[in-house]
């Protein structure tokens, strides 16, 4: 990287509390840090663990997900249902070696701007001390990895003289993260 | 003019906003950025977007360069995705193949870094170019709105509101907590500036409310549940039991005069608890609907089982042949459809008590400015004769504190707006009934409205004293002869500099507004959002200031600030007119959000099927597939969230949209 490294963080607000309360934020002129980009969907409750993995796997240093407080959703409970798969991807991330600090699930309400700043501030210089994930390039590693796992299994084999066998090896390459 | 959709052509534009956004993002140069990205055939920059000239540039240019998709970066979608829609439109290209950046409220006006502001801006452009590229056709669904409407507070805002409905033939509920409507109005003397006579002006108002044919009062009543979506409300009312059929009764209050309790003997709640009244009352003369109600709490017919048979039914004796008293009514609920709601539920008047230096509760000599209201009116606890709580003192002096609870940071920011001139309207009238030397304790004189400046001029030329600075405390404690027996005001002069105790006989605190304790029950019932004061919050603070995020429900009155009479009525004939342009229409346009399931890929898991809140999703048992009923469906995405299968998709939110924004996002190093 050859540019300054600054941590990069996507964060899914909902429509009706999160987002809003980020507007509030611009309304209000806060300031905060520059990192984070917002993708807006309806509500928490559409965040799929496949955004958060997504995300990260595409070179995010963390996730932010904001929603309504309990009891406020717009959807009546989407945000319990965001809740649920949060706890358990947080739990999952932890095991493949991904720093709690990195995901974040926070409800912000329509009238809280200035949560909005506080979080994205403290979240910037918590994964700024954490340093960059930095997914992307691991991945290549892998990759790389396997691919010379691949060569060693042939190489052994060919010196073996075992018949090749066709369903003993990768027919083509299983990319992680596509 | 469908164009061919194998190609996307994507017009991207962005907007300076003035200087809003151009002063932090550098605008020519993001668009030469998005210029370079796959798919932007043109990519501009403009002074205003949201203008007739920038929308006119947009229709133009799908002509001119066969666009068949744009991306605005500009404000916030939540102002003005509508706008850019109808302009996509205008052009002739179906307007979800659009979408929009917001670089202001997200951007230009949250950041302080030039370079950082511009760079994410292009990255999200850079996201919303690489989302726009997936998005579908769709159309807006009509869904047909109930005519009726339901409006919640009976104050001034609500009466008004409802008239202004029931006269355009509209049906409306009016859904009143207390026994009677007319709100915090009912209890004023006169109303400032023109002192015209507040119950002369309200209670015709009342009068004709109970009595309109398209207008169901529902008093003594409070809504418990709500559930629906714009123009198809359902709404849970729960009527408190009155102890009187309010069909029979017809006001008449011999059951009054003939309770068992010769005096009157309970607070009486209209009079600011400086009367009594019986177990058996009627809340005011004009009261809306003159119907009489029963407190259990303290009739005795409801406390037979401790006190036996001190109760003799008098009052249904009075009552005779009518049959109104019923002492074994019970909570009912009422179920109505609405659809549309008018929010007006007022406001609560500052508890004096929390600051205790001004001796409220403790000192008799202390009044709030609603108490004084009661003392001044013909009709209150006194008959309209100022005097001190021993019933019989005139007061001599008079000090009237203004921003009790208000423009305080250890109590309420706020300013109230309106005990600037309603501590005027106070020192007029006490003066008037008492000839006392009134002194008003004002921070800054605030007086904007239509003759509030003159009233003011005329206030000082009566002779009124005003005292620049915030009261310090109300004593008891006399340094001199003069102050024995009197009520000391400590105050700096801050235009004089220094401080001065004025000694008074008794003193008045102008209390402020605030939201009512339980508004954020009400918030919630109603799906609605507080500012961080709680008070409900205006979908825009000027272009939507009757509108809440939740469609088909509008606010009026103070329960969304401070205000006065004339504003308020303003904004509920303004609710009104805006429940009217729906109702009118028809139909309601809905946002195409919703989710559908692929039959063919869905496997039958029935994960989605208990993640419904709106249990818009059905299994066919037969097939073995969730379908989504679209009607029901409010677009929430769970669903979709959690299909193992992959099988249910959004419109507008899509996983293909959304993940092509992710990538979008990152990609812009």
């Amino acid at each position: 990287m050859s540019k300054e490294w600054k941590p990069r963080i996507v964060a899914f607000f909902c429509n009706w509390c999160t987002y809003t309360a980020a507007d509030l934020a611009g309304v209000s002129r806060l300031k905060y840090a520059s990192n984070t980009r917002v993708i807006r969907l309806m509500c928490s409750g559409r965040v799929d663990p496949q955004f958060i993995l997504d995300a990260l796997s595409k070179g995010a240093d963390a996730v932010l997900i904001g929603g309504c407080h309990p009891f406020d959703c717009h959807y009546a409970e989407g945000n319990y249902k965001c809740l649920r798969r949060f706890e358990m991807l947080k739990r999952m991330l932890k095991d493949m070696g991904v720093e709690e600090d990195r995901i974040r699930l926070e409800w912000i309400s329509a009238a809280e701007g200035a949560k909005v700043k506080t979080v994205i501030n403290e979240m910037v210089t918590k994964v700024t001390e954490l340093g960059p994930l930095g997914m992307p390039q691991k991945f290549e590693e892998w990759d790389k990895e396997m691919e010379q796992l691949t060569h060693h299994v042939q190489a052994a084999d060919a010196a073996q003289g075992a018949p090749c066998c066709a369903h003993a090896q990768p027919q083509k390459k299983e990319v992680a993260h596509v | 003019m469908e164009m061919n959709q194998k190609e996307i052509r994507i017009g991207f534009y962005v907007c300076h906003c003035g200087s809003n956004i151009a002063a932090m993002v550098d605008c020519p140069d993001v668009a030469k950025y998005v210029g370079t990205l796959p798919n932007v055939v043109l990519s501009r920059d403009y002074k205003y977007m949201c203008s007739d000239p920038g929308q006119e540039l947009i229709a133009k240019d799908i002509a001119e360069h066969k666009l068949n998709r744009i991306v605005v970066a500009s404000c916030s979608p939540l102002l003005h995705e509508h706008t850019f829609r109808g302009a996509v439109e205008a052009g002739g290209v179906n307007p979800f193949f659009f979408h929009m950046v917001n670089i202001r409220e997200h951007d230009s006006w949250v950041h302080t870094d030039r370079k950082e502001a511009t760079e994410k801006a292009k990255g999200l452009s850079q996201a919303a170019i690489a989302r726009v590229a997936k998005h579908k056709k769709l159309e807006q669904k009509k869904v047909p709105i109930h005519p009726d409407v339901l409006v919640v507070g009976g104050g001034i805002a609500g009466i008004h509101a409802a008239m202004t409905l029931a006269n355009a033939g509209k049906k409306v509920y009016l859904v009143e907590r207390e026994p009677s409507i007319g709100g915090h109005m009912a209890k004023f003397d006169k109303t400032f500036p023109t002192l015209d006579c507040a119950a002369c002006i309200l209670t015709p108002k009342m009068s004709a409310v109970g009595s309109h044919p398209n207008i169901t009062l529902l008093s003594y009543s409070e809504v418990t549940k709500m559930s629906g979506y714009v123009g198809n409300y359902d709404v849970t009312v729960k009527r408190k039991p009155r102890y009187i059929n309010e069909d029979l009764c017809t006001g008449c209050q011999d059951c009054i005069s003939h309770c068992v309790f010769k005096e009157p003997k309970f607070a009486d709640e209209f009079n600011e608890n400086l009367s009594k009244r019986r177990p058996v009352y009627i809340p005011f003369p004009q009261a809306t609907p003159q119907v009489v109600l029963i407190d259990p709490e303290v009739c005795l017919n409801f406390k037979r089982s401790v006190l036996t048979d001190k109760c003799k039914k008098t009052c249904v004796e009075a009552c005779g042949e009518k049959k109104a008293i019923d002492f074994t009514q019970k909570e009912t609920l009422l179920d109505i459809k609405v659809g549309t709601i008018i929010v007006s539920t007022g406001f609560q008047t500052f508890d004096a008590k929390r600051i205790p230096q001004y001796g409220y509760g403790k000192y008799p000599g202390v009044y709030t400015a609603l108490e004084i209201e009661r003392l001044v009116n013909t009709s209150g606890p006194t008959g309209g004769h100022v005097v001190l709580r021993d019933g019989k003192t005139e007061p001599k002096s008079i000090g009237i504190i203004h921003c009790v609870g208000s423009r305080d940071k250890k109590t309420n920011r706020w300013c109230s707006r309106v005990c600037c001139m309603y501590s005027m309207k106070l020192a007029h009238l006490l003066k008037e009934h008492t000839g006392a030397e009134v002194y008003n304790f004002y921070i800054d004189m605030r007086t904007p409205g239509k003759g509030y400046e003159e009233f003011y001029d005329k206030l000082l030329e009566e002779g009124n004293h005003f005292i620049r600075g915030r009261v310090g405390e109300v004593t008891d404690w006399a340094f001199t002869k003069e102050e024995e027996g009197k009520l000391v005001i400590r105050v700096e002069d801050t235009l004089a500099g220094y401080v001065r105790r004025i000694p008074v006989d008794m003193v008045v605190l102008a209390t402020g507004i605030e939201p009512h304790s339980d508004s954020n029950d009400v918030r919630r019932l109603f799906n609605m959002s507080c500012g961080s004061e709680g008070f409900f919050l205006e979908r825009h603070p000027k272009l939507a200031p009757v509108n809440t995020f939740n469609d088909g429900i509008y606010i009026a009155g103070c329960c969304q600030g401070p205000r006065d009479i004339p504003d308020t009525v303003a904004q509920a004939g303004a609710a009104a007119a805006e429940c009217m342009a729906l109702i009118d229409k028809g139909h309601i346009e809905q946002e195409p959000n919703t989710a559908f399931v692929l039959a063919d890929e869905c496997c039958g898991c029935k994960s989605c099927l208990p993640l419904c809140p709106y249990t818009a999703i059905t299994f066919d048992e037969a097939l073995g597939k969730a379908s989504i009923n679209e009607a029901l469906c409010k677009g929430c995405g769970t669903c979709v969230a959690a299909c193992p299968s992959g099988s249910i998709v959004q419109n507008l939110f899509d996983d293909e949209e959304i993940f092509s924004e992710i990538k979008g996002v990152l990609a812009y190093e």
